[in-house]
């Protein structure tokens, strides 16, 4: 099949940016999109001009580096999906495709579709762990966790960290990022000591950032490819409203 | 220049070797950890559990990855497992059967000192690792569910459904954000070593250069660690990760460190086929699909389906079992679809060489569930492998719950790596290599749900005490990433980028990887012959040559530049591949993922040589070009006995 791509081009955080439009050529249905543009990229590179710029490292779908918008949508149409993983069947020939970064005050750009998400990270470091210094873990069995509350911590810990519930939110709000971890922690009998000093930390760290708050859009869960539930956001506004009753003894 | 090979591993009893060497070497008073500055290149399962260990012991830790973030590291893609010696089923594992499965698994060609270590660590990973959160299966009493896996006769494999790296990764990360947080790690995401900087032949830091600003700078600390992990991406195609690469490991080797076993790599039997040559990476079916798949071939070449979808024959659900060939239940009863990986890989090319092949161009086996959905329900089969089922369907367009799966093996790891001692040093003292970086644990191949062990066992049990020895033993010394070493170093590096950005030719940087790769996976991938090596080692040059003379790096040095970044690790590849196609030349032998059609067995299985090939082939580096240096580390096995392996 053959496409026309309107891609995102911006030189670095202070360009204005601009789209630009390519074709890309017998494309087959096999393809992932990201190999479509690898294909578009080889072609500029031979060239000598500068191809787009865009992350991606495991292309399977769990490193979360990858991610852009695909008309309008982050990581396109296809639900539980990542931009590595979606294939060109999904797409017809004579198709134009908009391919933008993700579009977030709290990821600016930093050139074409890669954007800076270390808020991310610095959401995690303010309290998304639980303190256990290596070699003073007790034998694993001695804790047991229902199989229930292990499934349902391990459904909020499979995050990968991509940022398109942001992307996709009007607001531009992390809380389905950092209801997860959140969730995945607290549900587990070893994340109860910092339960609630976690919470009042993380959220903090959150609003600091540049994101909005959540206005119950539930845009992100369905554009999370992991299908992340808008559960984890009422575990953690509930957790967060203990903690503030329990001030100075959480 | 002649360097003798010191394992230092304790002699005398090996159960009990790891605890005694704990106690005679020396430790670095907690109040002097923090005059003390350590790198750790990477942030993957042995990098991340460095950083946060070292941070949380006190010292100043600088932690580098060329990712945006820690948490991206290729670890998190590991899908089945992670083996621990626990025997929580009951079913007669110990430490002993652990250590004696890797030893055999690797084909003997590990370390047995590294090895046993490795097996008893391996208990305190899970406990560490459940204290963490990571979300490991359970059973209905909550406590730890396991699965088995290839090579292994007991039921000791831990999981977190098919992502159990992403799970461990991220317990590894928490803890790295706890200590970033804590101001004992400084991040630098988005930084890629360039060299190693040695100062009176100690390893005394590194050249970076900032991805985002293409600024390259010198980092100077009291020991360097490289956990940058595998060089897998000498063939192009393979299951890791767009960025892994070989560069920071063959800088080092560059600088005098050595490079161990280069030939050995793995194959893992169970990905899904090439669909194309627009083909940009390989997708693993995790390992742990053998437990309840079966795989076949069609016993008539008339039934192979191809990618062509005109292609005649039968579907495969219409082909009853007396028509398909079981060919690994056949040709190994006992293990039957459990063999380990090598086994299995090979089993399926010869099945494909037969002209038996089902996939584009005829490369690709079924991986059948069939059997399994009516044993034990769709539901149950879900609950195990749901999530790679849908992977699978999103990649390929098929469903495996009506049709069988189609896998062949690819590239998935690399067991040779930068020599180390039993303190993970290698032979430049200050430099210590963690996890897949470095050549130990594994052998010839390595047991799957093996690599996570490893890594975690480096990084959070085996670097803190073995650093702190070397450090006590240095004492401080100033750190001047200043001096002339450095500045030297510095504008050697900037030399070479704008080398790279200066041929200004007319291919582009991905059309080498792929033509080195295509050339590797020949010549040296699942079978090797001497020729088909000698015929490699001539054209690498060439490539190499045409390669300075002709790429294409677009853009310049000053911003994000992903040609410059991948044009640097391919230059890496065209020179560490000839090194990797030597050694395999010189191996006259088959061992693990070492296979030399000229040594088999009547069987068609691997062949070792005991008599002249039980050591470690360490390659010093003398210059592209050259000739590099041999230099032979004895295997000695005083517990598990030589022998040839077999899975019937």
């Amino acid at each position: 099949m053959n496409l026309k791509l309107h891609v995102w081009r911006q030189k670095g955080p202070k360009d204005k940016g601009r789209f630009e439009t390519y074709d890309a050529t017998d494309v087959l249905e096999d393809m992932s999109f990201l190999e479509m543009l690898d294909v578009v990229n080889d072609g500029l590179e031979a060239e000598g001009r500068e191809p787009i710029a865009f992350e991606s490292d495991c292309r399977e779908g769990i490193c979360g580096a990858c991610g852009c918008m695909i008309n309008g949508q982050p990581h396109g149409h296809k639900a539980r999906t990542t931009t590595c993983q979606l294939h060109m069947r999904e797409f017809s020939d004579g198709d134009e495709i908009v391919i933008e970064p993700f579009r977030a005050k709290a990821f600016p750009v930093i050139k074409d579709l890669v954007v800076d998400r270390s808020s991310f990270d610095r959401i995690i470091q303010s309290g998304g762990f639980i303190t256990a210094r290596s070699g003073s873990a007790p034998d694993a069995n001695a804790i047991p966790v229902a199989k229930v509350e292990a499934d349902r911590a391990f459904d909020a810990a499979t995050c990968i960290g991509c940022g398109a519930c942001v992307a996709s939110c009007p607001n531009a709000s992390a809380m389905l990022f950092t209801g997860a971890k959140i969730t995945h922690l607290g549900l587990l009998p070893q994340g109860q000591p910092e339960r609630y000093l976690r919470v009042d930390k993380m959220v903090s760290q959150m609003d600091s950032e540049d994101f909005g708050h959540c206005g119950n859009f539930g845009e992100c869960t369905l554009a999370c490819p992991k299908s992340i539930s808008l559960d984890v956001i009422a575990q953690m506004n509930t957790d967060y409203i203990t903690a503030q009753f329990k001030g100075r003894d959480i | 220049m002649s360097i003798e090979l010191k394992s230092n591993a304790p002699t005398g009893p090996i159960d009990s070797a790891w605890s005694r060497h704990k106690f005679d070497i020396k430790v670095v008073n907690p109040a002097n950890k923090r005059k003390y500055t350590v790198i750790v290149v990477g942030t993957g399962l042995a990098g991340a559990s460095a950083a946060a260990t070292l941070g949380e012991l006190g010292y100043n830790v600088q932690n580098f990855c060329f990712q945006d973030s820690p948490r991206r590291a290729h670890s998190i893609a590991a899908q089945g497992g992670i083996n621990a010696a626990k025997n929580y089923q009951n079913d007669g594992d110990s430490v002993y059967r652990l250590f004696y499965d890797t030893v055999k698994g690797g084909d003997f060609r590990s370390r047995e000192s590294n090895v046993y270590r490795l097996a008893e660590l391996s208990v305190n990973i899970i406990d560490q690792a459940a204290a963490q959160g990571v979300p490991f299966a359970r059973e209905y009493g909550g406590l730890l569910a396991n699965r088995s896996f290839g090579g292994s006769l007991v039921s000791r494999t831990f999981y977190a459904r098919g992502q159990t790296g992403q799970q461990l990764l991220l317990g590894a990360y928490s803890g790295h954000a706890a200590q970033v947080a804590a101001g004992n790690i400084t991040m630098f995401p988005r930084h890629e070593m360039l060299d190693l900087v040695t100062i009176d032949g100690h390893a005394r830091g590194i050249i970076t250069r900032d991805l985002i600003s293409g600024e390259i700078k010198s980092y100077a600390a009291d020991a360097v660690i490289l956990a940058t992990g595998g060089y897998g991406n000498v063939f192009y195609l393979s299951t890791n990760a767009m960025g892994s690469n070989v560069t920071a490991a063959w800088r080092a080797a560059k600088r005098g460190a050595l490079f161990a076993n280069p030939c050995y790599t793995q194959i893992h039997p169970t990905c899904i086929p090439v669909s194309g040559d627009h083909q940009s990476k390989l997708t693993l079916m995790s390992e742990s699909l053998r437990n309840d798949g079966r795989v076949w071939v069609p016993k008539d070449a008339k039934d192979c389906w191809n990618n062509d979808k005109a292609a005649v024959g039968r579907h495969p659900s219409q082909i009853p079992d007396e028509d398909r060939d079981y060919y690994l239940e056949r040709r190994y009863p006992t293990f039957g679809n459990l063999v380990p990986r090598d086994v299995a890989s090979r089993a399926a090319k010869l099945s494909c060489d037969e002209g038996r092949g089902v996939a584009f161009n005829g490369r690709g086996v079924y991986l059948d569930f069939k059997e399994a959905i009516g044993r034990l329900g769709q539901e149950e089969v879900a609950a195990r492998y749901g999530n790679l089922f849908e992977m699978y369907e999103r990649i390929t367009g098929a469903n495996p719950y009506t049709e069988p799966m189609r896998i062949y093996p690819a590239i998935h790891y690399t067991m040779g790596g930068l020599w180390v001692d039993y303190n993970l040093q290698s032979n430049t003292p200050g430099l210590f290599v963690l996890g897949e970086a470095n050549f130990s644990d594994h052998g010839a191949n390595r047991l799957g749900a093996s690599a996570l062990m490893q890594g975690l066992a480096d990084g959070y049990f085996v670097i803190p005490y073995t650093l702190g020895h070397y450090l006590a033993e240095v004492g401080p010394r100033k750190n001047d990433a200043e001096s002339s070493e450095f500045k030297g170093t510095e504008e050697t590096v900037k030399g070479r980028v704008n080398k790279l950005l200066n041929v200004k030719g007319k291919r582009s940087v991905d059309s080498f990887h792929r033509e080195l790769g295509h050339l590797m996976w020949e010549k040296c991938g699942m079978a090797r012959t001497k020729e088909g090596l000698e015929e490699a080692l001539e054209r690498i040059p060439a490539i190499r040559d045409e390669f300075w003379n002709n790429v294409s790096v677009p853009g310049d040095g000053a911003d994000l530049n992903q040609s410059l970044e991948k044009a640097g690790r391919v230059a890496d590849f065209l020179e560490f591949a000839e090194l990797k196609v030597g050694d395999a030349l010189h191996r006259e032998e088959s061992c693990g993922g070492h296979f030399r059609l000229e040594h088999q067995t009547e069987e068609g299985e691997a062949k070792r040589n005991d008599d002249d090939f039980a050591y470690v082939a360490a390659w010093q580096f003398n210059g592209v070009d050259k000739k590099p240096t041999l230099h032979k580390e004895p295997l000695e096995f005083d517990h598990v006995k030589p022998s040839q392996r077999s899975y019937k």
